[in-house]
């Protein structure tokens, strides 16, 4: 139902985003949706919804393209305008949250290319005060670690993983972004501390991997869907510099909560190595 | 000059990237993604699209590493074919500029 115009601030990462629609459904919605991340901060970036988009939400590939100084970002189920020079733009989909996530990633994704960051197909969680990723293909285990993780650990997703560059090293910040434990994470960051590619077998077993090997895995995992040369150059030496960084590990595990205390004492081993 | 003769550049559409004694290349198109050992990695910094490739393999490949000529040729060949069939180096057999090759003379290098 149309009523005043209404302006909610999701900042995910630290970085703010306003979202304004004229829909009190609608806003309803993204504000329960986004609980945990709505901010009072000064946001540089607005997307405002026309809800008038009928299209059921879809499995279709999504294409991210230029068209002249916007970027048109584009799915069966949505259709978005943005401008980065403004940092505004037009979204029409229907009042469904799952293409609006899916609004917001790629967003997210673009800015981050911009400043060294990406989103990663991942999940992370913090530990004794470091972040933790574990990433692989659908099945490998990423939501398995997190249901395994001990309590005193903060989930920070068990789906998307959102990192930024920092003074030494990269950090990884909580996203509302939900996979199949359908729990957001919690809204707080930490530097990392390692990335683990998962892999379930018989015993747990962690093994370097070499840096072209890790490079190729990131890549694969790296959320960023823009065609783009500029943008996949800025990605592809953002995945070297992450590698160089930060310890990558190929991880093989037996699903029970031994696999926490193996992760803990190789970060142990690593640091005094 | 030799009728088989031919000349490689670097596509536009790629990223490239040394870390660790390697070269990543990317497609930005479809994404595919190589990983060059020392040999490949000379010769496609080494495709400015006006050297022919004979002379790149004996200039820059057989003065650099202990490989018999003939079959680091036929290699070079092997390797320029794989690429160009995913758009990473453009082939020609006349020298090449502009439109769709890379204008960059290194590749960067992460630390």
């Amino acid at each position: 139902m149309a009523g005043p115009r209404q302006v909610a601030c999701v900042e995910i990462g630290g970085i703010p985003i306003s979202l304004a629609t004229s829909d009190q459904a609608f806003f309803d919605l993204l504000r329960q949706r986004y609980h945990g991340f709505l901010s009072t901060s000064s946001s540089q970036f607005e997307l405002e919804f026309d809800l008038n988009g009928s299209a059921a939400i879809s499995d279709a590939d999504v294409r991210v393209r230029r068209s002249g100084e916007e970027w048109i970002i584009e799915r069966g189920d949505f259709y978005a305008r943005w401008d980065p020079r403004s940092g505004r733009g037009l979204v029409r989909q229907n009042a469904n949250p799952y293409s609006l996530d899916s609004v917001l990633r790629i967003l997210h994704s673009l800015i981050l290319a911009e400043r060294g960051g990406f989103l990663l197909h991942a999940a992370s969680a913090i530990c004794d005060g470091r972040a933790y990723l574990f990433s692989g293909v659908s099945g490998a285990g990423k939501t398995t670690m997190t249901r395994l993780a001990p309590r005193n650990v903060t989930l920070l997703t068990d789906e998307v993983s959102y990192l930024r560059p920092g003074v030494d090293g990269y950090s990884a910040f909580g996203t509302p972004f939900a996979g199949e434990l359908a729990r957001p994470g919690e809204n707080c960051s930490a530097a990392v501390a390692a990335l683990f590619f998962l892999e379930q077998g018989p015993e747990n077993v962690i093994e370097e991997l070499p840096a072209g090997e890790a490079v190729r895995r990131l890549m694969r995992n790296i959320l960023f869907f823009a065609e783009d040369p500029g943008l996949v150059e800025r990605l592809l030496a953002t995945a070297c510099d992450f590698v160089d960084k930060v310890p990558i590990r190929r991880l093989t595990f037996y699903p029970d909560g031994r696999v926490w205390e193996d992760v803990r004492n190789f970060m142990g081993v690593a640091e005094h190595a | 000059m030799p009728e088989d003769c031919i000349y490689i550049a670097r596509s536009s559409a790629i990223a490239a990237r040394a870390l660790a004694g390697e070269m990543m290349v990317m497609n930005s198109v479809d994404s595919t993604f190589f990983t060059l050992n020392e040999v490949a990695t000379t010769i496609f910094q080494a495709a400015d699209g006006r050297t022919p490739l004979q002379d790149i393999v004996r200039e820059r490949v057989c003065e650099q590493f202990d490989i018999d000529p003939e079959q680091a040729q036929a290699d070079a060949k092997e390797f320029v074919t794989e690429l160009s069939s995913h758009g990473i180096l453009l082939v020609s057999n006349q020298p090449m500029s502009g439109q769709g090759t890379s204008n960059a003379g290194s590749v960067a290098e992460t630390p």
